[in-house]
């Protein structure tokens, strides 16, 4: 180790890795994951919102977790948002391609899509 | 790409409850169901909660399980990690109730235990994987010592030191920013930090878990501690019964230097800095800072006369800063959040936080860190939730073998040195042992006597001697044939072996016997006066006895005594149909066994 600059790119490098233990997070991001859930294709969706979400540097900011059957199965797969002080956001019937422009748009540039809500 | 940490206890009391086990059951069902890229398992160090030890955590939800078997672990996988649902029958609750309904989850933080809990020292234990230096330095690490290398004298570096009031954690509460500016301005060819983790006090497992939880804290601390005093050497002695955190700090050091952060250069400041590990064989005395200097350079582990100190005659006769492993833990924080952060916590003369290992009568065993100043009270009934089976609280030990006890009208104490010495108790390592109604005194001050006599080294007579003629006086007392005077006698030779004694070993021996007689005096006159132990611990002041109204002669007791103690008599009492018992006191042996077994109350010791 020759210089602290060295030494800030390891804790970088790292930084992601360790992120999801400390739970100080804006968003936090549920994906429906029952039985229901999972055979309407809940688990590409959730695979995609991860990735999405490390690729944009939002790991700090945004925690990804699993829940079990909301009750509206006829909507699944369901991504829920909650951001502290604000409404939940419910998104319905997602898939991959969704929860990119979810990450995006609403996670990075805090606009929620409202065609993918459960009120439209 | 990973969602979902599984993080498992690997400190000692969850290993030996199996979490070994565990961990492997959790890696083949992991893979098992395909989540192997998006679930990683960490094994961390000591969450604290060792009484509900095997631990697991899952992030990033934070589910708190606990008491987890092999068993369980397809369950979780399959429930939790595939399908989002939490097995809710594993996971802690606050209550310590079997079932746990949904809406008594909480958050990990939010538990009482964990709660008013302040983690400086323990900051990284159960958070990171101890046997991975890159998660080490996510969490700041080593930032400290980059810091300190590239930016601070070596005075400013002692400056902050003393500025934060930190004190030695190892049980004397010198003050550490002082102990190194002592040694700093001594000139010698090579100077020696040396770090003191012989953590001998029954019961104290506080400096293991930082071993084995976060090894690097202590690597990066005493390169610090090596700069400020200007030494390039470094000695850390552990125990041998420690395998597990000998085994990580070794990996810590080996990576460190993998990564040059010990080794040549260290920062390109200039700066060298080397470590080693030598094993101690378990020797109390050890502890002894002059003792373990003995033992380091391959001697007999026995202590020598000061002064000279060892901040100017040390290891090798060289000057030498010795610390334990606590105190060093608190260093690279100190250094980054400065001294003032530091010095916001504790009491006026006590700054900081301090790790208890909780240990006997209580519902949390277990390792919790506190600010200093937190009442005694608080640590039993909040964050240790009280003790088992309804008893109640008797006096809690603090300082093993060397310090004293806290009866139960100084319950509201603020823990820190000075409160504690005032009461004539002391800090210590940290063991903190909590009695409840059933403990007799004589008999806990008896077995930290037995334990000082093992563990005497024997140079010098007022220790050698002394605590054995201590310990025979307490035999007698325990056994009914004491006098009054026994007990005068008994005070007058505690101080005599505390002002006469080479070492602290010998100076603080006869502590627990000055507590118990300052606090609970009456304990010692009921055995030598009235031939009682009012707890009912010893055994030749009991007599077991059987009340024949209350006997239906059913025989249990007569069947399952090891002695045949235990007779049929000829007195049927009215309303009975069978003959009564009766023990007979000459072959009883007070074993027991027959007060366990009779289901209708008749048999009674007093």
């Amino acid at each position: 180790m020759k210089s602290l600059a060295e030494l800030q790119a390891i804790k970088d490098k790292m930084k992601n890795k360790v992120v999801l233990r400390e739970g100080i997070n804006e968003f936090r991001v549920v994906v429906g994951m029952a039985t229901c859930g999972i055979a309407a294709g809940a688990r590409p969706v959730l695979n995609t919102i991860v990735e999405a979400v490390n690729e944009s540097g939002l790991a700090d900011k945004v925690s990804v977790s699993q829940t079990g059957c909301i009750g509206l199965c006829q909507f699944e797969p369901i991504v829920e948002v909650f951001e502290p002080g604000k409404e939940k956001v419910t998104y319905v019937k997602m898939d991959s391609d969704k929860a990119k422009r979810v990450a995006e748009e609403h996670l990075k540039g805090g606009k929620v899509i409202a065609e993918y809500t459960l009120s439209f | 790409m990973i969602r979902s940490h599984v993080l498992i206890c690997g400190g000692t009391g969850c290993t030996s409850s199996g979490s070994l086990a565990i961990q492997e059951a959790f890696e083949a069902n992991i893979e098992a169901c395909g989540l192997k890229e998006e679930v990683k398992v960490v094994q961390t160090g000591c969450f604290g909660l060792c009484a509900l030890g095997p631990v697991v955590i899952v992030y990033p939800d934070g589910t708190f399980y606990s008491r987890v078997e092999p068993s369980d672990v397809k369950e979780i996988v399959e429930e939790h990690l595939l399908k989002g649902r939490m097995v809710e029958r594993l996971v802690y609750s606050d209550t310590g109730a079997e079932e746990v309904a949904a809406d008594a989850i909480v958050g990990l933080n939010d538990t009482a235990f964990y709660k008013s809990q302040n983690r400086v020292v323990l900051r990284n234990c159960g958070v990171i994987d101890p046997e991975s230096i890159d998660e080490y330095i996510a969490m700041d690490g080593y930032a400290a010592l980059g810091k300190v290398l590239t930016e601070m004298t070596p005075e400013e570096v002692i400056q902050v030191i003393k500025d934060s009031g930190l004190r030695g954690r190892g049980g004397g509460g010198f003050p550490t920013g002082f102990k190194w500016s002592l040694c700093a301005p001594n000139k010698a060819d090579q100077k020696y930090v040396v770090c003191n983790a012989d953590e001998g006090d029954p019961g104290a497992f506080m400096d293991r878990s930082v071993l084995e939880g976060d090894p690097h804290c202590l690597v990066e601390a005493m390169a610090i501690a090596g700069y400020a005093i200007g030494a390039t050497e470094g000695y850390v002695y552990v125990r041998a019964e420690y395998p597990i955190a000998v085994k990580r700090l070794q990996k810590a050091i080996d990576d460190a230097r993998e990564y040059g952060l010990l080794g040549k250069n260290i920062f390109d400041s200039g700066f060298d800095f080397n470590l080693h590990i030598r094993l101690g064989a378990g020797a109390f005395v050890c502890g002894e800072e002059t003792a373990l200097m003995t033992s380091i350079e391959g001697n007999r582990g026995e202590p020598r006369p000061r002064p000279p100190y060892p901040a100017v005659k040390g290891l090798f006769g060289k000057p030498t800063v010795e610390n334990n492993v606590e105190t060093f833990a608190n260093v690279p924080q100190i250094i980054l959040r400065g001294a003032d952060w530091f010095a916001s916590m504790g009491t006026e003369k006590s700054k900081g936080t301090k790790v208890f290992a909780l240990g006997g009568n209580i519902n949390n065993t277990g390792l919790v860190e506190i600010p200093m100043g937190t009442t005694l009270r608080h640590i039993i009934d909040d964050i240790g939730g009280g003790i088992p089976n309804g008893k109640k609280f008797k006096a809690a030990q603090t300082g093993g073998p060397s310090g004293g006890c806290i009866p139960e009208s100084l319950i509201d104490t603020e823990v820190d040195f000075d409160n504690l010495t005032a009461i004539g108790c002391m800090m210590g390592s940290g063991g903190l042992i909590v009695m409840d109604e059933d403990t007799c005194m004589v008999d806990m001050a008896k077995f930290f006597l037995e334990f000082t006599v093992d563990e005497s080294c024997g140079k010098c007579t007022p220790c050698r001697v002394g605590t054995k003629r201590l310990l025979e006086m307490l035999d007698d007392i325990t056994k009914g044939k004491g006098t009054l005077e026994d007990i005068d006698k008994l005070e007058e030779l505690c101080k005599y072996i505390k002002q006469n004694s080479l070492c602290g070993l010998g100076q603080t021996a006869p502590n627990p016997v000055l507590a118990t007689l300052n606090f609970f005096r009456d304990e010692y006159v009921a055995h030598v006066v009235d031939k009682k132990c009012p707890a009912g611990v010893c055994k030749d002041l009991l007599t077991f006895t059987v009340d024949k109204d209350k006997c239906i002669g059913c025989g249990l007791c007569a069947r399952n005594c090891p002695v045949n103690a235990i007779v049929k008599t000829d007195y049927i009492a009215e309303g009975h149909k069978l003959p009564s018992y009766a023990i007979d006191a000459d072959k009883c042996v007070k074993c027991g066994v027959c007060l366990g077994n009779c289901k209708f109350k008749a048999i009674s010791k007093i």
